[in-house]
């Protein structure tokens, strides 16, 4: 009689060291596999199909043909060309900026939490908000920046009809929702830096920009190949700015001759506006290994910078 | 990506001690030239940083009459009630406001309580495997999960989840960053000592997690719950994809806004404004530590 409480006692502890910290990650990875890394893996499926959204159970196989037709859709090059130029447009500003602010918050100064909110603020507004403010913003008749631009004599520019106007007002909202943000991260990463390496330049008469160039800089090149791939993988899935700042109704094509329309918003109007399940999944898995291969060669870069900075 | 950022050893001392250092550390970020460079730029940085934002409460609480006119409206107006009004009348918008209640707290909920048990998993319990799974774990940050949207759709149709609030919670429920986060806040946090003095009073690793881990990491959740309520509050592109107009969450809402024939700003911005001031609210009660656990993400990469 007294063994047998003893036993399952000893069962249940065996069981919580060895089971336990599995049951403990589990919810993780079940739901990490079932709706993360399954679409993912699931999107090569479905683009190898002519899936259609109305009428599901009724696809077929068709092998390659939705890639066939994909290398001689011009949509679809367009996209591509919008996604990239976008991609550059919004990542090298941002980040450049980024540096600027954070350098210019790394002191000691009053008003620091405030400063630093005052930074962060357009990150936590929704993109959609933000895109709906900067359509009125860059309005052709009741936008400030037309106004703006009037004082100095130049007629109203209606933003959304040009190539490079509507794709410039695009990659702002970009920046002006991450920049900040980024800024913060740098700031992190700055202050962890050492004060004796400024102290030294200052004896040395240094000033704050040459000390931000030839301390700051290179100790923050790990932090900087980071955020840049972060960026360059979040401009890949450029979605939601070019959506809203169409003002025609219900467009999905990102403007009249698709002047701005990228990658996420083609797969988007093909699967879900047009029905083209399989298509679109085509556009995806496209875009997926493209991200896959930008992150593995950020990858390196990344550890080359550090391994460098590490070497000295 | 790394766990932690390496940073290169720096030579103590190599610049000497004392006075010479003091003198120089006096010069080194806070020089007086700084008043007059740094808060001047800080200013115009800030003030382009709030403008929009500023500038949708001031378009919200004018009439279409008035942002006609040139030079526009700098100011706000009297009609932010009235345009309010209209929004919730042209749109349902009370129930997407509940959508996004439900679904941003519950996504914030499963969130803390699935990343803290896995944090605590990896960051204190012993078990084959932990290394590799690990690695898994920081590499699904690297996936572009919202790509896969078709399958993700067709799993929902399977599921009996479109225009269900279920579609948008269930796969934001865990990342693999608030994994990450949370084993790196426990490994700081959670001395070994207090949970070996845990398991000496008879406690299982699901006793130490409720009594001991999860007080530790309140600090940790916080700044979590914080920045995974507002995130959940502002996604848009999976939404807007598997849910409908009629069963929006707010950002739904206010995109279906402006996709009338007629570009109705007053309308449009107020129901920003609205869909807005719940996170400035929050942000302005809590920005130090949203501030704080941005900066954080800096350190741990």
């Amino acid at each position: 009689m007294a063994r047998a409480p003893h036993r399952v006692a000893h069962l249940l502890w065996w069981a919580d060291h060895r089971i336990s910290p599995y049951l403990h990650i589990a919810p993780f990875f079940l739901l990490f596999l079932g709706f993360g890394l399954f679409p993912l893996m699931y999107t090569g499926y479905v683009s190898l199909t002519n899936r259609d959204l109305l009428s599901p159970g009724a696809e077929a196989y068709i092998g390659l043909s939705n890639y066939r037709e994909l290398v001689g859709d011009d949509y679809f090059w367009n996209a591509v060309k919008n996604t990239f130029l976008l991609m550059m447009m919004c990542a090298v500003p941002q980040l450049v900026l980024a540096l600027i602010v954070a350098h210019l918050l790394n002191a000691r100064l009053r008003l620091r939490t405030a400063l630093r909110m005052g930074v962060l603020m357009p990150n936590v507004t929704s993109i959609v908000a933000v895109a709906l403010v900067f359509a009125q913003l860059f309005s052709r008749d009741f936008g400030v920046v037309n106004w703006l631009l009037g004082r100095f004599g130049v007629e109203p520019i209606s933003w959304q009809a040009g190539d490079w106007s509507s794709r410039s007002a695009i990659a702002l909202m970009v920046i002006w929702r991450w920049t900040g943000y980024n800024a913060l991260i740098y700031l992190g990463a700055m202050q962890a830096i050492p004060k004796d390496l400024y102290e030294a330049a200052a004896i040395d008469r240094a000033g704050p920009w040459r000390q931000l160039w030839h301390i700051t800089l290179p100790a923050l090149r790990p932090t900087i190949a980071f955020t840049a791939l972060m960026s360059l993988i979040g401009q890949m899935q450029l979605f939601t700015e070019p959506l809203l700042f169409d003002t025609s109704p219900g467009s999905v094509s990102g403007g009249s001759a698709r002047q701005f329309q990228t990658m996420a918003l083609f797969m988007y109007e093909e699967g879900f506006r047009l029905g083209h399940l399989g298509y679109g999944a085509a556009v995806s898995w496209l875009l997926i290994v493209m991200t896959f291969v930008l992150a593995a060669v950020g990858y390196v870069i990344t550890r080359r910078a550090v391994g460098e900075k590490a070497a000295p | 990506m790394t766990d932690t950022v390496q940073r290169a050893p720096i030579p103590r001392g190599k610049f000497g001690t004392g006075r010479l250092r003091r003198i120089a550390a006096s010069g080194a970020a806070g020089e007086p030239s700084g008043i007059f460079t740094r808060y001047p730029f800080l200013a115009v940085v800030v003030l382009l940083s709030s403008f929009p934002i500023y500038w949708t409460f001031t378009i919200a609480s004018q009439t279409n009459a008035a942002i006609g006119e040139s030079p526009p409206p700098f100011l706000p107006g009297g009609h932010f009630l009235a345009n309010a009004r209209r929004v919730f009348a042209t749109i349902d918008f009370a129930k997407a406001l509940i959508n996004s209640i439900i679904v941003a707290g519950a996504i914030t909920i499963s969130m803390l309580t699935f990343c803290s048990m896995a944090g605590f998993a990896f960051a204190k319990l012993r078990f084959r495997g932990r290394n590799a799974l690990l690695l898994v774990v920081i590499s699904t940050m690297m996936c572009p999960v919202q790509l896969g949207v078709i399958p993700l759709y067709i799993e929902m149709q399977k599921l009996g989840w479109v225009q269900n609030l279920m579609a948008v919670i269930v796969p934001s429920a865990v990342t693999g960053f608030g994994v990450v986060f949370m084993r790196q806040y426990t490994l700081q946090a959670v001395p070994d000592e207090l949970l070996e003095a845990g398991r000496m009073d008879g406690c299982s690793s699901w006793g130490l997690y409720w009594h001991v881990v999860l007080p530790a990491l309140r600090p940790a959740m916080a700044v979590l719950g914080l920045l995974t309520f507002m995130q959940a509050w502002n996604d848009f592109m999976w939404p807007v994809i598997v849910l409908s107009p009629q069963n929006p969450t707010v950002q739904v809402a206010i995109s279906t806004l402006a996709a009338g024939h007629y570009m109705d700003y007053t309308l449009v911005l107020a129901g920003t404004a609205l869909s807005t001031l719940p996170v400035l609210v929050v942000f302005g009660l809590f920005g130090r530590q949203i501030i704080g656990g941005v900066m954080e993400g800096a350190v741990k990469g």
